[in-house]
């Protein structure tokens, strides 16, 4: 038989038992469209985190101090003083592939302004700062490199800093108290919105690492340096590059050199379990739905025993109704993949729209979740196929 | 030309430790052309013979050579392919599937044929439906049909593909007189066209429309002759409905 007739005789019998094919179908539906509405969420929540760590900067790479040991015990990360202005202006003057490096300090203090104070992060950064953040200013300019130099007291503040501190006004060109030190504003940051984890990344006031060293901290490490690259391409080599200059400093490999990508599978790391959970979890629903088939179909076997045996008395072979009612039940597995798809897209749309969460639905995701209702379709239909294809046709024409 | 040929066919059924002997050795010879009523009481063993005859079932042992393919060991799908192709059938209880038009219905045989030669299946089961007088009720539904017109769609059905042997189980046991002789004058239609006929029936007023009767009683011939006073269900019709 050609499979044309097939599928024909398939919607044919379908069309005869609308009420009961379409609740059939509701449990692949239902599976279905849970599993789209939970990927669509996690997919969505990870292409959110992968937006935000490309936020951060550019081609950037991040060098933190490593985890030491001290006879025999882990210290953990950043227990050691261990990177210093040293590695920094090794890394500037030896470093071929690096196009931009500074060091990041950081502390966490009161600012005092025109309306009032704010407790906000200081970073003390090099000019490379602004370059490797790829972060511009809607005010002012970023400080320059003789104000790193001559070690002036002059600060960029972010958003959220300048919006507190100096509500309806331009901060450019006033004072802030920083621990009692004054400042002079020269620049306010554009917005950069939430972090990765979720905090503020415009909560913050960058000054010059030398001001901060000295009339700041008085510190000399290092929690963190941060180098770029002019493109994506030179990465690897970036930080194979990094490595061998900061090994040749030291005894130990006391230090950790990560680029974009490895923070945002360490962040996206989480949300992918989640995910995968929850799509287990739905398609429990798609399993039962696949049950509901098999139960239908084996109930459509008995009942309609009288026509297998007609078919087979004017020359059906066991394998026609076999294939006949294999296809019945693929088509009414893919048929209620696409209702459940469907639903899922219209699903993930409505709850991206009350939640603000952002749902993504890749074709490779629309295709799978129709492939595998399909499949479903084929493993819980074959047994009552194969129950129908070995009636005896004598039996099944006297069948009451 | 024979299109039946049987040698001490016997069929026996076990169930546990009983045998039951439904057939004890049948030698039936069928030439072409010939309209047969195979006669029995219940319980006779002429379902049996007709199933055999069918190629629905397989003899125990015996021969039977039908339109001179031997058709005992065949597997399961052989005998498909030979009921597909050689025979019609036609059943008490017209057998026709539900919710499915008169024309799906008769083109059904055509549509599990392999034989691969490459016919119109659509124009052949109109042509067969207006061969019985339907060619009004195509897209009619058997619940939409009267008795007599379903019987019809059913023997449109077994002339479809042309078969050596239309067999017919029973086929006025669901229908009144008047219908019934209906049915018997298409049957004698077709059977002066050519057709070659096989009736299983249990009642003398249906099988006097055939030209021969075959008796089947404990699973023996015993009674095999021509039809002496036949009758002609045309000439009956008006006498009917006068």
């Amino acid at each position: 038989m050609k499979t044309s007739v097939l599928v024909k005789l398939a919607t044919q019998s379908i069309r005869k038992n609308k009420m009961r094919a379409a609740l059939t179908m509701l449990g692949i539906i239902i599976g279905v469209a849970a599993v789209i509405v939970m990927m669509a969420v996690g997919f969505g929540a990870r292409s959110r985190i992968r937006a935000q760590i490309n936020n951060l900067g550019t081609n950037m790479i991040v060098i933190t101090p490593g985890a030491a040991q001290q006879g025999g015990v882990s210290q953990g990360a950043q227990a050691f003083p261990n990177l210093s202005l040293e590695d920094v202006e090794k890394i500037r003057r030896e470093a071929q592939v690096v196009t931009a490096v500074t060091p990041v300090v950081v502390t966490r203090t009161q600012v005092i302004g025109d309306a009032g104070n704010w407790r906000t992060m200081i970073n003390g950064v090099d000019t490379d700062y602004q370059v490797i953040r790829d972060w511009q200013t809607s005010s002012g300019d970023f400080f320059a490199p003789e104000d790193v130099a001559s070690m002036r007291k002059v600060a960029v503040l972010g958003k959220t800093v300048a919006d507190q501190l100096f509500p309806g006004t331009d901060p450019v060109g006033q004072e802030v108290q920083i621990r009692n030190v004054p400042f002079d504003v020269v620049g306010v940051l554009a917005a950069k919105g939430q972090t990765a984890s979720g905090s503020d990344s415009d909560d913050v006031v960058l000054i010059p690492h030398t001001t901060m060293k000295a009339a700041l901290s008085g510190r000399s490490f290092l929690p963190q340096i941060l180098a770029s690259t002019a493109s994506e391409s030179d990465i690897p080599a970036a930080q194979e590059e990094i490595a061998v200059l900061l090994r040749e400093s030291r005894e130990t490999e006391d230090f950790t050199v990560r680029n974009q990508n490895d923070l945002a599978e360490a962040a996206e790391g989480s949300t992918k379990v989640m995910t995968l959970l929850l799509a287990a979890i739905a398609s429990i629903s798609l399993l039962v739905g696949g049950i509901g088939i098999m139960n239908i179909m084996l109930v459509s076997v008995t009942e309609r025993t009288r026509e297998i045996g007609i078919r087979l008395a004017i020359g059906a072979r066991g394998s026609d109704v076999l294939t006949q009612f294999l296809v019945e039940s693929i088509v009414m597995g893919v048929l209620g993949g696409l209702i459940g798809l469907a639903i899922g897209m219209i699903g993930s749309k409505v709850l991206g729209h009350f939640t603000g969460w952002e749902t993504v639905i890749s074709p490779v995701l629309m295709f799978i979740a129709v492939a595998f209702s399909g499949a479903v379709g084929v493993f819980f239909g074959y047994y009552p196929a194969r129950k129908a294809a070995a009636l005896h046709p004598i039996e099944a024409l006297r069948y009451e | 030309m024979n299109v039946i040929r049987t040698e001490q066919l016997v069929k026996t059924y076990t169930s546990g430790t009983n045998e039951v002997h439904a057939l004890r050795g049948i030698d039936l010879t069928i030439a072409r052309g010939e309209l047969v009523a195979i006669m029995g009481t219940s319980g006779s063993g002429k379902s049996t013979l007709m199933n055999l005859l069918g190629c629905l079932d397989t003899p125990t042992s015996g021969s039977y050579e039908l339109d001179g393919v031997r058709v005992e060991g065949l597997d399961r799908n052989a005998l498909a392919k030979i009921r597909n192709e050689k025979l019609g059938f036609v059943f008490q209880g017209f057998n026709l599937l539900p919710r499915t038009t008169a024309v799906d219905n008769v083109e059904l045989p055509l549509l599990y044929d392999r034989s691969g030669q490459k016919r119109d299946s659509r124009a052949l089961a109109i042509a067969a439906l207006e061969r019985v007088g339907l060619g009004e009720r195509l897209d009619h539904q058997p619940s939409e049909l009267s008795g007599g017109q379903q019987q019809r769609v059913a023997i449109a059905r077994a002339l479809v593909t042309s078969p050596a042997l239309v067999l017919a189980d029973e086929p006025t046991g669901n229908l009144d007189t008047h219908t019934t002789i209906e049915v018997m004058a298409l049957f004698q239609e077709l059977n002066d066209e050519g057709v070659t006929i096989v009736l299983v029936t249990h009642e003398p007023e249906v099988a006097v429309y055939a030209k021969r009767i075959v008796e089947v009683r404990d699973g023996r011939i015993v009674r095999d002759e021509p039809v002496k006073n036949r009758r002609l269900a045309a000439d009956d019709l008006g006498k009917v409905a006068a």
